[in-house]
């Protein structure tokens, strides 16, 4: 069954008719074409589908669409600036090596900026437990860890 | 010259990768694309009677389904033992019995869950010890060419014998025999499986395919095209790859299958695996029961290394039957012993078959290895730290298998360790936390283990100063871009930002072997030095043409804005001459006056300069050259030397063991590592840091839980992958003896750190608890189980 839904995604009031037993990612993907997200698992234990609704980190694979009715939603296409500026923490990851495969990167950044908008200056173990929901396989999160920290101190200064 | 981008850290040039632009096989769409979904066995072990495919048929919106009836016999596979649709019985419970294409994944998956099949079981073995005995159930009643087998034993024995082993332990002081056993482990990539499938309209099969094989996997379709009969040839574009770990090896059923849908549909078909696929159907790190002896002398020298091995290969034959090849390595040159016999016999069981995973067979033989040779030190009482400083390899020296070491700083890997361990204070306590230790060697400068090694580059430097790289090496990861952008910028002496690359095609990229053995960097970088020296000549020899007459016009206008400017007397035969000439920077300059302002000249205005004559005699630069590096294949006896130079390293790990709970808690984690050279060491520690998590994991937390052939944990919540919150705070350590075979110095660094993980831990385990555990993973419930009968034996 579709069926008629509204939210903000990335600061734009969207609508859309949308299948409504579909769940956040699938629609993203599918119908916005946004595809930063991506399934890792399926069942909500990777964190790889990681957007953020009303500043909230989630994983969009297990997040039924109709819940993100009058939300605000944002994804790693969001992050970008108007002329293709990094924010921080993408420019951070690269600096600092906090990407290898990619795969993960997305929602690992999108649980780090949920973490910051939180926490301006998480300690180390706060970051880690920030991002204990996604699981990276390439880079034993170390700098990962550093890449967040460092964007966090760019941020505030 | 002091270099100006090698040797830095650089940082990661994957924008697309931090903005979620990067395209996965997820990402790819094709037009009228179908989606493919594999109907797998519901037994171990059962002939197939009746399938029964017609409800699937009959769903709106299915494009095809295809049972082993339906296509024709194509044995597929490294020794050619399988089918990728299975006829008459499957073996294991991955076993692809049917396949289905539909316009979309969820009618493609309801139209699987119509297929009906009917069996009848037989009888099954899953213990590979159970599996040699006579009268063992025959997985296989016939050979790839239709030969009887009358056991369960592969035809591939692996053997390896150097000096008089029985005449060596007869004179050793010390003796010490054990069994240490390993389990399946996942690669766990975090991108899942996935291929597209199409036909063009000659029969041309172009598949989208996440192999970093890219060549072999053309080789092994083309021949799948020709034995099925379609006249084509196969173009591979590989895409984004979301890690590899050795998954992306072999060319999977799952593949094979989606070539067949494509040719049945006439449309691309995709297949993309869910995480339960992936845990059940992609190959995993195959499971070993490792019988191994040691000895040596009074002194502590080793003496002889017998061990002989069983590994469970599953129902099929693909890479994991061959990671004894590797496993000679340590086996045979981990330290230095004149004495070593090898035998590894691989048994077919029907349990899930098993492929390459990251160390290709090194970390499951170091695990009995270094467990040993604690053992060993303890039997001559000599502290584990000394023990293996008294044995370990020393520079240019060839080792009884044939391998020609060249630099070799393990003493120093071993007393770094043994410095930032603080391994005097804490070694020998036996207070509930404890120290251990673990080396490593493996192949650091290519391995031969196809005819070829090699690796082609195309490089083409455009005049508006741009140089771009072909290449059939492919990366999953690791940063091969960053760093292959800073050698050829040293290289050339362009810029890196005026560096692009082109790779993941296979009819436009030159051939390469594949991103295997830790080779990538080592393979890469001698191709780009050879091909960036070639190309540098050319822009050079253009240089002593045109310049000369460059800097004459640049004084000429200089004097017609500058009344004052007086034009330097300057020596033109200089740069007329190429051998005098440089670039650096993208600016060409002669050597013997590289600060002189004057006779500076950016290669763009040269390349410019050449390229737009307008008389017919224009000039552009191209360059390049097919690398293949000067190791060798191991000949019959196991002998050769593999690689052009082998890689070693040192971890050191403390740990706490809770006598309560038996958890092991990682409190320090030292890995020193022999790099050759750094090229980019932020990018090394990344290598360290992702496979020292991996190797951890390999210790103390990952298994597949394969009960009667069945997986039974194929999630995230059950195959315990270590996530951010169990920290090990890991100090890597980078050596740099600076190789003289290696490119710029460097050798390969992929693979090692994940080798000697799992026995520094258990070594770890037994100083602080005196417990071994000699199986792997050392959870808690064995540990509890270890220190229980320790006290019962008391």
């Amino acid at each position: 069954m579709k069926k008629r839904i509204s939210f903000t995604l990335n600061g734009t009031l969207v609508e859309k008719e949308v299948e409504e037993s579909a769940m956040l990612l699938e629609v993203l993907r599918d119908d916005f074409e946004l595809t930063g997200a991506r399934e890792g698992c399926g069942q909500g234990e990777c964190g790889a589908c990681t957007v953020i609704i009303d500043r909230k980190a989630v994983t969009s694979c297990i997040y039924p669409v109709m819940e993100a009715e009058g939300k605000e939603v944002f994804t790693i296409e969001g992050l970008l600036g108007k002329n293709n500026e990094l924010h921080p923490l993408q420019q951070s990851f690269l600096d600092n090596a906090g990407v290898q495969c990619g795969f993960c990167t997305s929602g690992m950044i999108m649980a780090a900026k949920a973490l910051l908008q939180e926490n301006p200056h998480p300690t180390e173990e706060e970051i880690r437990h920030g991002i204990a929901g996604n699981i990276c396989r390439c880079t034993g999160y170390v700098q990962i860890v550093e890449s967040i920290k460092k964007a966090s101190e760019a941020v505030s200064k | 010259m002091e270099e100006l981008f090698v040797g830095k850290s650089f940082p990661r040039v994957d924008k697309d990768k931090v903005t979620g632009r990067a395209r996965y096989i997820n990402e790819i769409k094709l037009p009228r694309m179908l989606y493919g979904k594999i109907f797998y066995s519901e037994y171990a072990h059962a002939r197939i009677r009746r399938i029964d495919t017609s409800k699937a048929e009959k769903l709106p919106g299915v494009r095809a389904v295809l049972t082993g009836a339906s296509i024709p016999e194509v044995r597929v596979g490294f020794i050619g033992d399988q089918v990728p649709l299975k006829k008459d019985k499957v073996r294991q419970y991955r076993d692809e019995v049917a396949a289905v294409a539909a316009i979309d994944p969820d009618i493609a998956e309801e139209a699987v869950s119509l297929i009906e099949v009917e069996y009848e079981e037989l009888p099954a073995v899953f213990d590979p010890m159970e599996a040699l005995q006579d009268g063992a159930p025959l997985i296989h009643e016939f050979d790839a060419r239709g030969k009887p087998r009358r056991n369960n034993i592969l035809p591939l024995p692996w053997k390896l014998e150097t000096g008089e082993v029985d005449k060596a332990r007869a004179a050793s002081a010390y003796v010490v025999k054990d069994r240490f056993t390993t389990t399946w482990v996942h690669q766990c990539c975090m991108g899942t499986s996935g291929c597209i499938a199409e036909f063009d309209l000659n029969n041309n099969l172009i598949i989208h395919s996440q192999t970093n094989v890219p060549f072999g996997g053309k080789d092994r379709l083309d021949m799948f095209l020709a034995n099925l009969g379609i006249k084509g040839t196969t173009r591979v574009l590989t895409p984004v790859v979301g890690g590899s770990f050795g998954s992306k090896l072999d060319t999977d059923i799952y593949e094979y299958i989606a070539v067949l849908l494509a040719w049945e549909t006439k449309c691309p078909v995709k297949i993309l695996f869910s995480r339960e696929e992936e845990f059940k159907a992609c190959p995993p790190r195959q499971p070993i029961i490792a019988d191994i002896e040691q000895g040596c002398d009074k002194e502590g020298r080793l003496t002889f290394r017998n061990v002989e091995m069983i590994l469970d290969n599953g129902a099929y034959t693909s890479w994991g039957a061959t990671t004894p090849s590797v496993m000679m390595v340590p086996i045979s040159s981990l330290y230095r012993v004149p004495n070593v016999r090898y035998k590894a016999t691989c048994v077919y069981t029907n349990n899930i078959y098993c492929q390459a995973m990251r160390g290709y067979g090194n970390p499951e033989a170091t695990f009995p290895v270094e467990c040993s040779m604690d053992q060993l030190a303890e039997k001559a009482g000599i502290d584990p730290m000394e023990f293996r400083q008294i044995n370990a390899n020393v520079p240019n020296e060839t080792s009884p298998m044939g391998l020609k070491i060249t630099t070799c700083p393990l003493k120093e890997c071993l007393s770094a360790v043994k410095e930032e361990l603080h391994w005097k204070d804490k070694q020998g306590k036996r207070n509930g936390r404890g120290v251990g230790l673990g080396s490593l060697i493996h192949v650091g400068g290519g391995a031969r283990v196809y005819l070829s090694d090699g690796q082609g580059i195309i490089l083409k430097v455009d005049d508006a100063g741009n140089v771009v790289v072909i290449t059939g090496g492919t990366d999953q990861g690791q940063g091969s871009e960053t760093v292959i952008k800073q050698m050829v910028a040293e290289a050339i002496g362009f810029k890196p930002e005026n560096v692009f690359i082109v790779t993941g095609d296979t009819d436009i990229c030159p051939w390469d072997v594949g991103t295997h053995a830790s080779r990538h960097l080592f393979i890469t970088g001698h191709a780009v030095i050879a091909v960036c020296e070639d190309a540098k000549k050319k822009i050079l020899a253009l240089a002593a043409k045109i310049m000369p007459g460059e800097i004459r016009g640049i004084f000429a206008k200089q004097a017609k804005q500058d009344p004052d400017f007086t034009i330097p007397d300057l020596d033109y035969s200089v740069v007329s001459d190429p051998n005098n000439l440089d670039i650096r920077n993208g600016i060409v300059f002669p050597k013997n006056d590289p600060d002189n302002k004057h006779c500076q000249v950016p290669a763009v205005r040269i390349l410019r300069k050449a390229h737009m004559v307008g008389n017919g005699k224009g000039e552009m630069v191209m360059s390049e050259v097919f690398y293949d590096p000067p190791n060798e294949m191991l000949n019959r006896d196991g002998k050769g030397n593999l690689s052009c130079t082998y890689t070693f390293g040192a971890h050191g790990v403390e740990v706490e063991v809770d006598r309560e709970t038996g958890q092991v808690k990682i409190l320090n984690y030292i890995a020193a590592h022999d790099v050759g050279r750094a090229i980019n060491p932020m990018l090394i520690e990344g290598q360290i840091y992702g496979a020292v998590y991996m190797g951890a994991g390999y210790g103390l937390t990952e298994e597949i839980k394969v009960v009667k052939g069945k997986v039974m944990n194929p999630d995230f919540l059950d195959y315990k992958i270590l996530t951010a919150e169990d920290r090990i705070p890991i100090k890597p350590i980078i050596i740099e003896p600076y190789d003289p075979e290696g490119p710029f110095g460097a050798k390969g660094i992929g693979e090692p750190a994940c080798v000697p993980s799992a026995p520094a831990i258990a070594n770890a385990v037994y100083d602080a608890v005196g417990v071994r555990i000699k199986d792997l993973p050392i959870t808690p419930e064995k540990v509890l189980a270890a220190l229980k009968e320790k006290e019962q034996n008391k």
